[in-house]
């Protein structure tokens, strides 16, 4: 899963968009380590959302250091703004949802609690749980990680959503994502380069220097292929066939 | 520290219903220490018995041997999530014993289950309406009534659920407390907190719930809870943000608004992206006395003395030379490690569990501190075991280990002192090992 709004792109303020594509390239080590630990977060992320019961505390941990890294990438002006009505989606203070992040991990809890325990009075028989379960919308043999807890509507706002995240998250080879999501009219950011970053294990560089700021090895190049197989099965579940 | 008695320590051996060997999950004493009870990751609960002191055998007192096997908790499937309900146990508690029987409570992440264990060494013969085999007697052939007699028979320790309390938790349980008064306890998953009493099953008091209306602000869960050991009213819960909430049962009945706010304020100079995963509070244990409780985090134990909320007043480094590692630590998941602690017997001492099957114990008196390591190869029988120390830069002496050489898959998250004595129980993995001082 993507955060919504995870990078932006700067509409009308053009000097500073090339500023911060200078900053870019001359990039320290720190941002690019900084980079890192937002993919590799990401990821993790995502991969609780394959899992079978993902360990909700976990799961908050990484969501609340992607938003650090966002926060702290949007003070230094790294972050860069997304078209103007998406950014009123998205208000500053809560950059990245946390729903969107561990959607699935949630998204599970189907019951409610018996509202109102007053002043000590016997809660509604806990037994409230079982028929409030059974109302939930039917779940999907192959998205069982990704459940919605509501009906479709949601879902619509969940297609929006990564259409925001698609759009904003950048791009390298954007052509095997292409095809993918043809339906969608955005760029689309290409997994594949979060995957394997990821999968290479980028293991002393960006470890050391966000720990020490020590001077970091560049992370190590990926391939696509390896993990396109992994990839088919996370759009799969994404574009929810 | 030695491992006492005659045979190797105690090792756990699988009941081979499963393919791999079952992970020990939970580990805990009762409140007389004679009972040392385990879980594991297959549902299974077994219950070690202290040998009494023997004169004909002198180095037996201290040995636990098997005393019961039982399947608390079988895998199920929740039909509707389309997802499956771990069996693993996450935490037993002993009730305190009332009568010949023994009474605990075990959970997994969705049910609480109260276990009888009790013992049978007699039993009935000459019954009546069947035979000594069992089988029925043709009625027809009964002539005379005789009164059953009770003979002696061999030791049979029988375990059978007396309660099952379920369906009270969206979350997965992490936590559970039996109150001082004997007739509660609570249960703690990630977003609530619920009493219920030991009689009923039907239904629980959400006592705290720190689910948000718009679960899109979620930022911070339960991690543990626990009563008070004294004050029937009185419990806390840490959080996923390194906070302790204790709360007081009479204020109201939703304790949402806590009674103290324990927190310790943050160092500016070691901010980094896993400052919060590190604070985050794996356990949670009150001191015998009430006084104090103690927390653990990452690389710390914490004192609190209850009257003081501003910040501890012990911190206890358990293994700082992670603090450089915490990027490849957040890698391979093992910053989520969730190490549990305990208080011995007089208060006096701390444990806790780090990597490479080592533990630490902190004298709270003497300010000292040890590394130990679980294993085989340095726990010989009624040999010492000897202090380890890790390397953390620089040359490194001959018995010490370096950093990057320790196992990280070896690590001890469950640890349980004995209540009145110095004997201790460590998990490391799939093995339980008991040690006992050597003064005893």
């Amino acid at each position: 899963m993507f955060a919504r709004g995870l990078k932006r792109k700067c509409v009308g303020h053009e000097e500073d968009v090339e500023g911060a594509l200078a900053g870019l390239k001359t990039v320290s080590s720190y941002s690019l380590q900084r980079q890192s630990l937002l993919d590799m977060s990401l990821v993790k992320l995502q991969l609780c959302h394959m899992l079978v019961e993902p360990n909700l505390c976990r799961s908050v941990l990484i969501a609340n250091t992607v938003r650090q890294i966002q926060e702290e990438m949007t003070q230094d002006g790294t972050w860069r703004a997304v078209a103007p009505q998406a950014a009123e989606r998205a208000p500053l203070d809560r950059l990245v949802s946390t729903e969107i992040l561990c959607r699935a991990a949630w998204g599970q809890e189907g019951a409610h609690p018996a509202p109102g325990l007053g002043d000590g009075h016997t809660q509604g028989p806990v037994s409230d749980l079982c028929p409030v379960t059974s109302a939930q919308a039917p779940r999907h043999p192959q998205s069982s990680a990704w459940e919605m807890d509501g009906p479709r509507e949601n879902r619509g706002s969940f297609h929006k959503s990564l259409d925001q995240i698609f759009e904003t998250l950048e791009t390298k080879n954007p052509s095997c994502m292409e095809e993918l999501f043809s339906d969608v009219d955005s760029p689309y950011y290409d997994l594949d380069t979060v995957l394997t970053g990821m999968m290479g294990g980028a293991r002393s560089g960006p470890c050391e220097g966000l720990e020490g700021l020590a001077p970091a090895t560049p992370a190590p190049s990926s391939s696509c292929k390896s993990d396109l197989g992994e990839l088919d099965h996370v759009v799969e579940i994404l574009v929810e066939t | 520290w030695v491992c006492p008695g005659h045979c190797e320590p105690l090792s756990w051996c699988p009941a081979g219903r499963r393919a791999c060997t079952d992970i020990i999950s939970t580990v805990e004493f009762n409140y007389s220490g004679d009972l040392l009870a385990t879980g594991d990751k297959g549902g299974r609960v077994v219950i070690f018995q202290r040998e009494q002191e023997n004169k004909s055998r002198p180095h037996s007192r201290g040995e636990y041997n098997v005393y019961s096997t039982f399947q608390s908790h079988e895998p199920e499937f929740d039909y509707l999530k389309s997802l499956e309900i771990e069996e693993k146990i996450n935490k037993i508690r002993w009730l305190p014993q009332q009568n010949a029987a023994h009474f605990l409570l075990s959970t997994n992440d969705k049910t609480i289950k109260l276990w009888k264990i009790s013992e049978r060494d007699k039993r009935a013969e000459g019954y009546n309406l069947k035979d000594e085999d069992g089988r029925l007697r043709d009625p027809f052939r009964i002539t005379a009534l005789r009164v059953p007699i009770l003979k002696p028979m061999d030791l049979m320790v029988e375990a059978s659920p007396r309660r099952i309390f379920a369906n009270a938790h969206t979350y997965h349980i992490n936590s559970i407390s039996v109150n001082s008064d004997h007739e509660t306890y609570l249960s703690a998953d990630d977003l609530r907190i619920n009493l219920w009493h030991l009689e009923i099953t039907d239904r629980s008091f959400n006592i705290v719930d720190i689910k948000p209306a718009n679960m899109e602000e979620l930022t911070e869960v339960i991690t543990a809870a626990e009563f008070h050991p004294h004050q029937c009213n009185v419990f806390v819960y840490s959080s996923s943000k390194g906070t302790i909430r204790l709360c007081d049962m009479r204020s109201s009945a939703l304790c949402d608004r806590h009674s103290k706010f324990f927190e310790e304020p943050e160092d500016p100079s070691s901010r980094s992206f896993f400052s919060e995963i590190i604070s985050s509070i794996s356990d949670v244990k009150f001191s015998h006395s009430g006084r104090y409780m103690m927390t653990r985090d990452y690389l710390s134990v914490k004192v609190w003395d209850l009257n003081m909320e501003s910040r501890p007043v012990e911190t206890h480094q358990v293994h700082e030379y992670l603090r450089s590692k915490l990027c490849s630590l957040y890698e391979n998941d093992c910053i989520f490690d969730k190490f549990e602690c305990c208080w011995n017997g007089s208060d006096s001492a701390i444990m806790t569990g780090s990597y490479n099957n080592f533990f630490r114990m902190f004298d709270r008196d003497t300010r000292r501190d040890v590394t130990l390591e679980a294993s085989r190869e340095s726990s010989k029988p009624r040999a010492s075991l000897k202090p380890r120390k890790v390397c953390t830069g620089g040359k490194r002496r001959k018995d010490e280990i370096s950093v990057d050489s320790l196992d990280f898959n070896k690590k001890i998250l469950h640890t349980a002192w004995h209540p009145v004595d110095n004997v201790i129980a460590v998990a490391a993995t799939n093995n339980l090992y008991i040690f006992q001082d050597k003064i005893n």
